[in-house]
């Protein structure tokens, strides 16, 4: 318990001493960030069946931009 | 052994449930940290698919549909219903058993809760096949930090598997874990990078009921032999994505260029690299390009063989155990339409893709050649956006 505050409390300085190195963009200027085109997954059903159909015939899983579940892998 | 991998299970658990409390204690933690802009619910939109995949004598095609509705200002609710009706004569079933058809259906429903500027996801995914069950009950918490330039989320999902044998009694269990850590970064205003973690531990029948090694002096003398997996297996990927976009002749944001980096390790010794580059392009107001290519590569997993010349405690012969390398190559086209043109949607999107995978099989042999395996594969996806 003692372990996993002391791991906690280190996280928390860690990320508050970051703002300082953060980049300023202002919510108005992220007009672009909103767009479609920037997004990791403009379509969530696309990208979760593209996972699925590589993830049934490849060894490595996990890490992607989307989650399913199941097999259909024989 | 039985013993030796039931406690390895034991294991596993045990070392979840610590790092899920000390991830806990440090999201609460990071919950108190102030930020100027709170996160959103996702919008409300219905998609509506069709897929359809044709390679290495595999067909799998079907519909899909996703459901998102806000229900006041805090809660959202999605559901999820996707079908693969699969046709498979593929090289594995070829060479030890009879081509079969077969059909997979999946359902999951989601609730998303927004508070302050966390946002907690709760999701029931259900898929089943003849000879195949899988329940996963998943977790996902996203909070912003520093004024919403920061999203860090972090997910767990626990799953249980059924594997059965068609026309056989023949029913064992896979438990699976899955835990989650992510970082998304503004920095700039078109410049966006991510990094995402995820461990993954199962234990139980790990084989594929179906599938056979080879046991013999060479391949092509060699017979059938009842494959063997280690009963756990604990997997860590790290992927690093980053999103810059560009503006061109008639826009201020015209194109985007994204590129994905995957590591994957595991105890089983796969070892695998993933690649991918995107451009998308706006063409018009309404219409979206993307090209995307992608490459894949794999070690095999120890206890991999094309053939086993001597009887060992783990053998296996799946080629996705193997080692391989792929080369996807794809295109979208996004059609987007306008209010006036819809009786029920804000806005619309038809869409059209398609991918070329092509195999390469490294050390795996095709039976019936005596060559290593390969195969191509084309990936089509034909589906309908809208958003209310």
């Amino acid at each position: 318990m003692r372990k996993s505050i002391m791991l906690a409390v280190l996280g928390c300085v860690l990320v508050s001493g970051c703002a300082r190195l953060l980049p300023d963009v202002k919510p108005y200027e992220r007009e672009q960030l909103a767009d479609p085109i920037m997004s990791f997954s403009r379509d969530p059903i696309s990208d979760q069946y593209l996972d699925h159909v590589y993830d049934v015939r490849e060894g490595a899983r996990g890490a992607t931009v989307s989650q399913g579940g199941g097999c259909g892998c024989n | 052994m039985v013993v030796t991998e039931q406690a390895v299970g034991r294991l596993i658990r045990r070392r979840y449930i610590r790092t899920i409390h000390q991830a806990g204690v440090l999201f609460i933690l990071f919950a108190g940290v102030p930020a100027a802009r709170a996160v959103t619910l996702p919008e409300d939109r219905a998609d509506l698919m069709y897929h359809y995949y044709d390679g290495g004598g595999v067909t799998v095609s079907g519909p899909a549909m996703l459901v998102r509705k806000s229900v006041g200002d805090n809660v959202s609710v999605s559901g999820r219903y996707y079908v693969d009706t699969i046709s498979s004569a593929s090289v594995d079933v070829v060479t030890t058993a009879s081509p079969y058809r077969d059909k997979r259906e999946e359902l999951s429903v989601g609730v998303d809760l927004l508070h302050g500027n966390s946002l907690a996801s709760v999701s029931m995914i259900s898929s089943k096949e003849r000879d195949y069950q899988a329940d996963t009950l998943g977790l996902n918490v996203t909070h912003d930090l520093f004024g919403g330039l920061t999203t860090l989320d972090f997910g767990f999902s626990n799953g249980k598997d059924t594997v059965g044998k068609v026309n056989e009694t023949f029913q064992m269990d896979i438990n699976r874990y899955n835990f989650r850590l992510g970082l998304t970064q503004v920095l700039s205003r078109s410049l966006l990078v991510g990094i995402s973690f995820e461990d993954i531990a199962e234990d139980g029948y790990l084989n594929n009921p179906y599938r056979y090694a080879r046991f013999g002096n060479s391949i092509m003398s060699s017979v059938p032999y009842p494959e063997t997996y280690p009963g756990a297996r604990d997997s860590q990927a790290v992927a690093l994505r980053a999103v810059q976009g560009f503006s061109t002749a008639s826009r201020p944001l015209g194109m985007s260029a994204r590129m994905d980096y995957r590591y994957y390790r595991d105890t089983w010794d796969v070892r695998a690299n993933t690649l991918r580059f995107t451009l998308q392009r706006y063409f018009s107001d309404r219409w979206i390009g993307e090209a995307r290519y992608r490459y894949y590569q794999q070690s095999a997993a120890s206890f991999y063989s094309d053939y086993f010349t001597e009887v060992m405690t783990y053998m296996a012969r799946d080629k996705e155990l193997s080692t391989f390398h792929s080369h996807s190559l794809g295109v979208r086209f996004s059609w987007m339409l306008s209010k006036q043109q819809l009786p029920f949607f804000n806005k619309a999107s038809l869409n059209f893709a398609h991918d070329y995978v092509y195999f390469d099989y490294q050390d795996f042999t095709d039976i019936r050649t005596g060559q290593p395996y390969s195969f191509g594969a084309n990936i089509l996806q034909l589906y309908i956006s809208g958003w209310y």
